[in-house]
């Protein structure tokens, strides 16, 4: 962990008062502490931006007050200057998770400068969100980013007098060549140690708008004063109608009732409805600008590209078959061809180091607890996370190719037909196709949707499609039970799996998502050559985070298997693995599962043991009727019917997958109460669905 | 005439933004108000979304949503 991490985290953890809002700010050797807030549209190169100004030098920070972990970095070379990502908007309202995170951590914590990156090819949407930052009254600097593509093709942009008419310097840069940082840096400090803030206030012309902000402003400028909220932001805000700012302002009816009449007049004058009068003021004010300031090149090469590959990618009749060959072949590639062998190297690497630990301390006579402790307890364990990191890894190499491209975007157009129907969009497909591979970085992809809700409902879909390490299992019992078809056993159980998993989204569409749903209104940008750098750091990110976490959550959690395999209730360890507390645990469950049929301590205590990993189940049904592999089938026949099999094989489909996909949801839900709640759900509704095949096949057969 | 009615091609003005709550306010800071010119640029395979251009860039919504632009084909 970083020293800034620590520091935040120290922060927040005492919760000094009178430091809330500000964090980790201390004077260093290169002068005083500074925060910059860097904020912008989706597909403005933000993310590459960020990276260019930190490096590989990033960490998750809290901040008091805001919810949600935003990523931060100090800027290279300057340790004590931080910056903080905020996630990429399209403007500033109450509506979505993203928009309030980004107006509370601007209010809140009062960033010493804010840089707001401008795509200059799009120039006119994105200067739409700067209007807004700028009534925040913090000092800010405009990243122009992409200018060397507007050069290009034959654009220019009259620097100076973009700077005069908004009031804050532009500063040109080409974020993935990495021109114009140290200039856009140099700037930024200068601006936020002036505190200066942005010169121009007003960007209406005069006219109705006009009269009506200014009057708004009037009535509450002394409650917006009290309350350090800018008070040019309060107003548009309460004229766009936000009830939450007016009872935050303490405004009483009679102003309230003055703000109203001036809204109301300014709609009649203008003959425009609120929202709609504003929007308007903005996007005249950006037009005049462009007319001003900005020389459109010829239509852009790029975007004659897109076009052109669009005609493939998402033309009639060859979008869906492209897609699913691509899905297809990210899978190959990651559980066949790279991963795989990852895996294997990987595994090799670490039963070798086993064995050599294990030989060193077989010859040191170690103690044969602690030798178990080592051997079976941490190499084994952490070993079995660890051969998901390679999976992982390659997954979000795929991943990120295709968001960074511009491709994702298409599928989600492509798709979203499909996924409505359950009350998701489009963007939904991939995470959830990835479990068919893996859960974890299934859940992990969910980073990519935009929405949060949208994001929560698929990480509990996720879990529904099964994932590849269940497949051994499926294996196993159609050998034992289904005359080896294991192809039909499988396909059923997908099936169910996916059946289940609408028939859940169609619950939660009606119940915990009901009508949050935000508009499926998205950008297509245009395909973009991904950066190295951002796919390297993002890699290197996910592999950290993983291996973070194999170390803490996960070990503990093996370790705690370790233990009740090794010992009994006497925690004497143990000879003969019936009498090990797993075993006990195991009986003290299995009154639980006789209605589904099954009534041996062994299956409950593999089903347990399965919480590590789906792996870990036919190995330790192999250990506890000390049978080898090839046997295992015959002895299987002894303890189940078809029917009973059957059953078991639903509840393995349906209950929680591991202990690693357990800790990529906590960490993707934010919320342990949540994660704790969606586990107790697979269970519950495991048995439900194990129970009832059993019961009805009963009643059938 | 609506947007999700108008053809494939066709260049058209907006002339009115239906809706209400987030739809509307998405349109609106997406930079869709009356008299921004737009066009059909491409429909989803399954035909549902739409993929129109504006303002320089490309942007994709559902037929229900464009039920609520109203345009006047130019």
């Amino acid at each position: 962990m970083s020293e800034q991490n620590k520091q935040t985290r120290g922060r927040h953890g005492h919760g000094a008062p009178e430091k809330a809002g500000r964090f980790g700010r201390q004077g260093g050797e290169d002068g005083p502490a500074l925060v910059f807030a860097l904020a912008g549209n989706q597909n403005s190169g933000k993310t590459t931006l960020f990276n260019q100004l930190t490096g590989a030098r990033q960490h998750v920070g809290n901040f008091p007050g805001v919810t949600v972990d935003q990523k931060v970095g100090s800027i290279r070379g300057l340790r004590n200057v931080q910056v903080v990502d905020l996630p990429g908007i399209y403007s500033i309202r109450p509506f979505s998770a993203e928009e309030r995170l980004t107006r509370d951590f601007i209010l809140t914590q009062r960033p010493d400068a804010l840089i707001n990156i401008v795509d200059a090819t799009n120039i006119e949407r994105n200067l739409y969100l700067t209007l807004q930052l700028l009534e925040l009254r913090i000092p800010t600097v405009l990243a122009l980013n992409m200018m060397d593509e507007l050069h290009k093709n034959g654009g220019s942009v009259d620097v100076a007098e973009m700077s005069r008419q908004l009031g804050i310097p532009v500063v040109p840069i080409s974020a993935s060549r990495g021109e114009g940082i140290q200039e856009l840096i140099a700037q930024a400090q200068r601006v936020a140690r002036e505190r200066q803030l942005p010169e121009r206030l007003d960007f209406c012309g005069p006219g109705p708008v006009h009269r009506c902000i200014h009057a708004v402003s009037h009535v509450i400028e002394d409650h917006a004063e009290q309350h350090r909220i800018p008070s040019r932001f309060a107003a548009t805000k309460l004229i766009e109608g936000e009830p939450a700012l007016a009872r935050q302002l303490g405004l009483d009816d009679n102003e309230l009732e003055l703000i109203e009449h001036s809204v109301v007049e300014m709609e009649h004058d203008s003959g425009m409805e609120r929202n709609e009068a504003l929007a308007d003021m903005r996007y005249a004010f950006i037009q005049g600008l462009r007319a001003a300031a900005v020389k459109k090149g010829d239509e852009s090469r790029e975007r004659r590209r897109s076009v052109a590959i669009d005609r493939v990618l998402t033309g009639k009749y060859t979008a869906i078959p492209i897609f699913l060959a691509v899905m297809l072949l990210i899978f190959w590639l990651t559980f066949n061809v790279i991963g795989a062998k990852l895996a294997d190297w990987l595994a090799m690497g670490i039963d070798w180091l086993a064995a050599v630990v294990d030989g060193a301390l077989t010859s040191f006579q170690m103690n044969p607890v602690v030798h178990s402790l080592i051997i079976d307890g941490v190499f084994a364990g952490v070993g079995s996370v660890l051969s998901f990191l390679p999976l992982i890894v390659v997954l979000f190499f795929f991943l990120s190719v295709l968001e960074d491209t511009g491709y994702m975007a298409r599928i989600a157009f492509v798709m979203d037909k499909a996924l409505r129907r359950i009350g998701l969009s489009g963007r939904s497909i991939v995470p959830m196709l990835l479990g068919f591979g893996c859960t974890v970085p299934a859940i992990l992809a969910t980073r990519t949707l935009s929405s949060r809700r949208d994001r929560h409902m698929t990480i509990l879909l996720t879990p529904f499609m099964s994932c590849s390490a269940k497949i051994p299992i499926y294996a196993l019992f159609a050998a034992a039970f289904f005359g080896g078809n294991s192809a039909l056993v499988m396909l059923v159980l997908y099936a169910l799996g996916i059946v289940l998993g609408v028939v859940t989204a169609l619950v939660f569409k009606r119940t915990a998502f009901r009508g949050q749903s935000t508009p499926f209104i998205m950008e297509l940008p245009n395909y973009r050559f991904p950066s190295a750098k951002s796919v390297a750091i993002l890699l290197w990110e996910k592999a950290r985070d993983f291996v973070q976490r194999a170390f803490t959550v996960i070990f503990l959690a093996t370790l705690v298997i370790w233990f009740l395999q090794t010992f009994d209730t006497r925690f004497n360890p143990v000879a003969d693995s019936s009498t090990s507390l797993l075993a006990g645990l195991g009986r003290l469950m299995t009154p639980l599962f006789a209605p589904l049929g099954f009534r041996d301590w062994r299956l409950t205590t593999s089903l347990i043991s399965g919480l590590t990993a789906k792996e870990a189940v036919v190995s330790s049904l192999g250990v506890l009727m000390q049978v080898n592999m090839a046997d295992l089938p015959r002895a299987l026949q002894a303890m189940f019917t078809p029917l009973s099999a059957a059953s078991y094989l639903v509840f393995v489909l349906l209950y929680t997958p591991c202990v690693a996909s357990i800790a990529a949801m906590k960490k993707e839900l934010e919320s342990g109460w949540w994660t704790l709640a969606a586990v107790i759900g697979q269970c519950l509704l495991a048995w439900l669905a194990a129970w009832a095949v059993y019961v009805l096949g009963g009643l059938i057969l | 005439m609506t947007l999700d009615q108008l053809p494939l091609g066709r260049e058209a003005v907006i002339t009115r933004i239906g809706g209400v709550g987030p739809l509307r306010l998405r349109l609106l800071d997406m930079g869709l108000i009356p008299r921004t010119a737009l066009t059909v640029h491409k429909t989803a395979p399954m035909g549902d979304p739409i993929e129109i251009t504006l303002r320089g860039y490309s942007l994709t919504l559902r037929l229900e949503d464009a039920r609520s632009v109203e345009v006047a084909p130019q």
